[in-house]
Order: C-alpha cells, then sequence, then structure tokens
C-alpha cells in the first residue's frame, strides 16, 4: 500500500492541457526518486475547476495544485512527494476577504464552498477505469440492496418520494416516467441513458460519464429491475471519445464482475447495457429522434403521444433518461428518499450540476443544491466576470433557453422560477454574458446553430428559424427597421407553437427573451444603427483621430482593403468608409491607440 | 461475483486502495523528511510505519512533511490524534517506529521514553 496518492484530472478539459503527459511524468520522477511503493498516480475525473487546469490532488495532505505544467512536475516530486514540502506557489488558494489570509483548505475556498456535489461524488476522487474503487466507495450496493429486498414497486415509490426531477432540461418527475413505463404490459421493455449532451458550453454530462461511469450504469440497471427491462442503451455523441471509451471499460469491468449481465447477484435479474454512438446531432437529444437514431433511423422525431414509455424503441415501453438523474439514483436508495428530497427546494429536490461558462472568472463545472440563488453561482462560486468588466445577462438553458439578468440574479435556482423568468433550467448550461456581448449578436448564434441542426421534418422549425435568422441578420447589419422587430417576434411566436418537436418548439426563446428584456439593444441597431457593445461589424465606424496620429502609415500597411490613405510622416491618415470592411486590423496595427470605433 | 456478501468483501478488500482520500483516519503521523531528516535515516522509518500500518489495516494517514526545526533529533516522528493533540517522538529507527504503531496507535499508550531528547540518542 502507497502513503501518498497523487491524483490528475484526465478529464476532457486538463487532457487537452497535457495531463496524460503530466501522469506520465509523475510516473517517471517517482520512479528517480525509488518512490514507486509509495507514492500512487491515479488518472481521475472532474474536479470541476477546468478553468485552472490541469489540476493535481495529493492525498493524504489534501493539496491541491492548479495549472501545472510539465515543468512544475519534477519540483512536486522533489520538494513534495520526497522531502514533504508542498509547492505554495502552485497551491489552489483563496484570500480571505476579511483577514486577508490566504486559504488553502480547498473545500472552504469561495469555489467550493457552497458546492454539495452528489451527481459528481465520486468525480475527482476515484480512479474511473477501476470498478474496485466504486466498489469501495459504496458502489453499487444500492443495487446490491434493491435485489435482495425490493419489490419493482417500491423502487419506484421511493423515487417518487425523492421528488428526483428529470435532469435534461424537462423537469419531469422521474418517479412518474418510471410509474408509466412499469404499468405497459410488455414482455420486452428498454431503459436509455441519454448521453447526447449538445447545448453550446454544456459539459455535466461529459464529465460525470469520464469521472463516474459505473454510477451512471448501477442507476440503469436499478431502473432495468423497477420497469421490467433487460437491455439498456446508452445513447452517446462520437465526440465525446474519453467518455465513450471510459464507458466501454466501465461496462466490461461491471459483466466480468458479474454486477451487469445474466443472474445479477444471484436474484434472477438479468440486465446488459450496449453503447449507442451519435454523429453528433442536436435533434437526436430529443428523445423520439433518438429512438429513431438508435433504431437505425434517420434521427428525427415522431409526435407525442404515443409517449416512449408506451411504445418506444423497437415500439417496446422505454424510458429515457438524463446522464445526470441517473448519477444520482445510487445515493438516493443508499441514504434514503427522504435524505433526498430534504436537499434543494421543495418541489425541486437534490442539487443540479452546471456548466459555467462564457465570460466568467472560474470557468468550469459546478454542483449546488437546488434553491442556490443565481448571484450565489456567479459572483461567489464563479468569481464574477473577469477585467472588472460589468455584468450583462447570464443564459441558460442553451438554445432552448433565454438570458436572465442582473435583476433576476437573487431569485434561487429552480426548474419552476427559472421557467416563471422567462429562461428554463435545461441541462446546465449556463454562460456569462458581459458588457461586450452584443444580445443581438447573441440571439443570432443561437439561430445559426438552431439553423444548422433543425432535422428538417416540419416546416415551421426547417423554414420558419432560417427567416428568423435572416431577419436577424438584417438587424446586425444595419439592414432591419422597426418592421423587422415586428416580423421577427411574429415569426418566433409562429415557429414556437407550430412546431413539431421541442427542438422547434423552443428554439425561438433566446430570440423572445432578449427581445423582451434588451428591447433597447434592438432599438439601437434598427433606429440609431449602432451596436452598443461594438459587436456588430456593419454597424461599427472606423476613424482616425488626427490628433493622435503619428503619421506612422502603419494602419495603412496593414489594411486589407487599401482603405486608407494618407502621406507618410507629413499628413494624418484618413480611412475611406465606402472602402472599409470593418475588420479592426488597424486598430491592432495602430501603436498610438489613434483609431476610434463608434 | 454471486451474492451481497462478495460485494461487501470486494468493497473491504478495497477500500484501503481509497482510504487515503478520505478524512476519517484517527490518527495522522508525520515524518519528517526534508533533507536532514532523510540524512538522519527517515525513510526506512517511513517504510516501516508503511507496512506496520498496512499489515493491521489501521485508521492511520501517513504523512512526510518538512523540516521541523530541531534538526539534530531527527528522524522526528509526529503523531496527531484525531482532537490535534501531537506526540513528537525523537531519534526514531525502523523498529522504534514499530514500536510506536503497536503502543501508541494500537493501545493508545504513548511511549514516554522516545518524546525526550536525553538518553534516546542512536549512540
Amino acid at each position: 500500500m502507497e502513503r501518498t496518492h497523487v491524483l490528475v484530472c484526465a478529464g476532457t478539459g486538463c487532457s487537452s492541457s497535457k495531463s496524460l503527459e503530466i501522469v506520465k511524468r509523475f510516473e517517471d520522477g517517482i520512479m528517480a526518486k525509488d518512490l514507486t511503493d509509495e507514492v500512487k498516480v491515479v488518472k481521475t475525473g472532474c474536479f470541476g475547476l477546468c478553468q485552472k487546469g490541469p489540476i493535481v490532488a495529493v492525498y493524504p495532505d489534501k493539496i491541491f495544485y492548479n495549472t501545472v505544467q510539465l515543468t512544475d512536475v519534477d519540483e512536486i516530486v522533489n520538494e513534495h512527494l520526497f522531502k514533504g514540502r508542498p509547492v505554495r506557489r502552485l497551491e489552489m488558494k483563496d484570500i480571505d476577504e476579511k483577514t486577508k489570509e490566504e486559504i488553502f483548505d480547498i473545500e472552504k475556498t469561495k469555489f467550493y464552498a457552497k458546492q454539495k456535489r452528489i451527481a459528481l461524488r465520486n468525480c475527482g476522487v476515484i480512479n474511473p477505469e477501476d470498478i474496485t474503487e466504486y466498489i469501495a466507495l459504496d458502489g453499487y450496493q444500492a443495487l446490491g440492496k434493491i435485489l435482495a429486498t425490493y419489490t419493482p414497486q417500491q423502487v419506484i415509490d421511493e423515487m417518487t418520494v425523492s421528488g428526483l426531477r428529470g435532469r435534461g432540461g424537462g423537469g419531469f418527475p422521474t418517479g412518474k416516467k418510471w410509474q408509466f413505463a412499469a404499468n405497459q404490459k410488455s414482455a420486452e421493455k428498454y431503459v436509455i441513458c441519454n448521453a447526447d449532451e449538445g447545448d453550446p458550453g454544456a459539459f455535466m454530462d461529459r464529465s460525470i460519464l469520464e469521472g463516474d461511469p459505473h454510477s451512471v450504469l448501477e442507476a440503469m440497471a436499478i431502473a432495468g429491475f423497477a420497469i421490467g427491462a433487460h437491455v439498456g442503451y446508452v445513447y452517446i455523441r462520437a465526440e465525446y471519445p474519453i467518455a465513450v471509451e471510459r464507458l466501454k471499460i466501465a461496462i466490461a469491468q461491471a459483466e466480468e464482475y458479474g454486477l451487469l449481465g445474466k443472474d445479477i447477484l444471484s436474484s434472477g435479474f438479468d440486465f446488459v447495457i450496449e453503447i449507442r454512438l451519435g454523429a453528433g446531432a442536436f435533434v437526436c437529444g430529443e428523445e423520439t429522434a433518438l429512438i429513431a437514431s438508435i433504431e437505425g433511423k434517420r434521427g428525427m422525431p415522431n409526435v407525442k403521444p404515443p409517449f416512449p414509455a408506451v411504445k418506444g424503441v423497437w415500439g417496446k415501453p422505454t424510458i429515457i433518461n438524463n446522464v445526470e438523474t441517473f448519477a444520482n439514483i445510487p445515493t438516493i436508495f443508499r441514504n434514503g428518499a427522504e435524505w433526498f428530497a430534504k436537499i434543494g427546494t421543495p418541489k425541486s429536490s437534490g442539487t443540479k450540476v452546471f456548466a459555467l461558462g462564457g465570460k466568467i472568472s472560474n470557468t468550469g463545472l459546478v454542483e449546488v443544491p437546488m434553491g442556490t440563488t443565481l448571484r450565489e453561482v456567479i459572483y461567489e462560486i464563479g468569481g464574477g466576470c473577469p477585467d472588472n468588466k460589468n455584468f450583462k445577462a447570464v443564459q441558460t438553458g442553451g438554445p432552448s433557453g433565454g438570458c436572465l439578468t442582473e435583476a433576476d440574479l437573487d431569485n434561487p435556482i429552480d426548474f419552476d422560477t427559472l421557467i416563471a423568468l422567462g429562461s428554463m433550467m435545461g441541462s446546465g448550461g449556463m454562460i456569462v454574458l458581459d458588457e461586450d456581448n452584443c444580445m443581438v449578436d447573441v440571439a443570432r448564434f443561437y439561430m445559426d446553430f438552431i439553423v444548422d441542426e433543425s432535422c428538417g421534418k416540419c416546416s415551421p422549425c426547417r423554414i420558419g428559424t432560417q427567416r428568423m435568422l435572416e431577419l436577424l441578420k438584417d438587424i446586425c447589419e444595419g439592414r432591419g427597421t422597426l418592421d423587422t422587430l415586428k416580423q421577427l417576434e411574429d415569426m418566433a411566436i409562429h415557429v414556437k407553437d407550430s412546431s413539431l418537436c421541442g427542438l422547434g418548439q423552443t428554439a425561438p426563446n433566446p430570440v423572445l427573451s432578449t427581445l423582451s428584456k434588451f428591447h433597447d439593444e434592438y432599438m439601437a441597431h434598427v433606429v440609431d444603427k449602432k451596436c452598443p457593445a461594438k459587436v456588430c461589424k456593419s454597424l461599427l465606424d472606423y476613424t482616425i483621430d488626427p490628433t493622435l496620429c503619428r503619421k506612422c502609415g502603419l494602419c495603412a500597411k496593414g489594411c486589407p482593403t487599401t482603405a486608407i490613405s494618407g502621406v507618410l510622416g507629413k499628413e494624418p491618415y484618413v480611412i475611406d468608409q465606402a472602402k472599409c470592411i470593418r475588420c479592426g486590423a488597424c486598430v491592432q496595427n495602430c501603436p498610438f491607440g489613434a483609431i476610434m470605433r463608434s | 461475483m454471486k451474492s451481497l456478501e462478495e460485494l461487501n468483501r470486494i468493497k473491504e478488500a478495497s477500500l484501503k486502495k481509497v482510504t487515503l482520500r478520505q478524512d476519517n483516519a484517527e490518527y495522522r503521523i508525520l515524518v519528517g523528511m526534508a533533507t536532514c531528516g532523510i540524512a538522519a535515516g527517515a525513510r526506512p522509518v517511513m517504510k516501516a510505519l508503511m507496512s506496520a500500518v498496512e499489515k493491521d489495516h489501521l485508521p492511520v494517514t501517513l504523512q512526510q512533511t518538512g523540516c521541523i526545526g530541531m534538526c539534530r533529533y531527527e528522524p522526528i516522528v509526529e503523531v496527531i490524534n484525531q482532537s490535534g493533540v501531537k506526540t513528537t517522538y525523537l531519534h526514531v529507527n525502523a523498529m522504534k517506529a514499530r514500536e510506536i504503531v503497536e503502543s501508541h496507535i494500537k493501545h493508545g499508550k504513548i511511549l514516554e521514553a522516545y518524546t525526550k531528547a536525553e538518553g534516546n540518542s542512536e549512540e
């Protein structure tokens, strides 16, 4: 047994900043110091603070190193692992606002203090590729207990009492969903894990599968027992290669240990899990399209009802739950439904994982009890907007959600409050926007995404979103009028009301929410032909301030359209507005800050 | 695996893989392992402690630490209980380390003789 464990994040974020090479370097360094009997290096899942990756944690000292570079590894090995002196300069720390003292205890730092990790409980703690580490931390105990002592109905009742609601975005009560499927008389039923995480900026599900795949497998087996299914599918996008790989390893290990397969723990219950890879189409996160894709058909939605619980994959009763929903389930059965129901708010129990991104100091993955305010998440955990910029809005719910403003920040986060505020929980993407973001441009970005991702089956979504995108481009490029705004809003309402599936029905949300909350910005674009955030290029004017111009000619040299003229050393340079394409190259080239954007 | 008992056996056997990362040890043992400690022979002490703790699955986290500041008393081993009371053992060697585990950790009996500098040197 070793005395020290070095845990290195091997999730997608840290891997992309060379964490796997860091693991190798640690192993080499430990070998060179002859510490192999004493120190073990473990690849683990996401710690959450992706902004400061790669993260390396040393136990039992509980020292968290951040932004570790390859060149730092030797110092950690020599100083900390060999001589027992932590390398202070690499340690994650916070400053106590009152005493001005440095806080090194990770649980007391602002980023972690308000978090409660249930779905992420094992991420950054265990090696996801070793089933025994999961078992050591009570893994598969819930399944074991259920198979030995529960009836399927008791499982469903416990789910209902827990109050767990679907974490994929809809917030449908999980117990109810299972009950519908259990009530169907059919010898063949299916459990699907929806891991087709498609919202731009969302990476909760990926991190759970990368960091703790067994929790999802265990929960799927529990779901299978509850509804009477013997086959489960994990539908995951192929663009998550690390998650797919770890799932494959996890399934193989669970089968080897007899925790999946025939006659699990001598209970007579059979359950197998297969992986189905998706090609990364956003619409396949919609359950009927997902089912079509699993069946080998083109990923397109169908009219509901019949709901999947009645007629799902291969025409058989099917439940589809999201990755994060599943990840909560083993804990609920170990600690009791009442324990879970007490966390969070009465109508939204438990916690929610959010992927914080955009203009925020601590980009990363956070898990907080429901009912935490947006302000706590964005300012205390997230650290607010970087570079002292002013917060403008937070976009939740991805392309189906909306924007919330400063005025909304003191509201508690739960399914119903966010809908009442004109946005939605969604799967948990939280993109923070600051004063430099143009809200019309944000709406255009999401609409661009939707136009790409619309499957084309129904005309409101296929044609309506295309028209909306054209209108948004008109506004961004200075061709918009008050009429354009009216048309945009009308079209948004029509698309929302008449689309076939959730994708189209929610696609206009970013437009409607920005139209109502940032009407002034739209007006500035169409009436004054100005973009207040200075993002929309066509609405910007570049001019050279003759008093600041030193007549060096660098701007003219770098101008791709020869729009700038002047006489070197003699006359100040001038921009020909007709030729200017507003690329901004001159601003970057001018050493004297003489070029103005307005 | 065919039963819940078997699952529990695997759990027990695997627990030592992860307890290190949990906060539930009854004792913390620190070994001074700066240059002075290593030169005085702290590494065999650490190895002896590791194998003694492992042999009986004792609820102990074993950590190395930097220079404690009393280099002439190295190798130094500190034992800290859950309420933070610290016992400092001086001039420890592998044999003494095993005795400390046997007496202090297993039976709660502090080995007073090894905590004093006088009459407890290597010579």
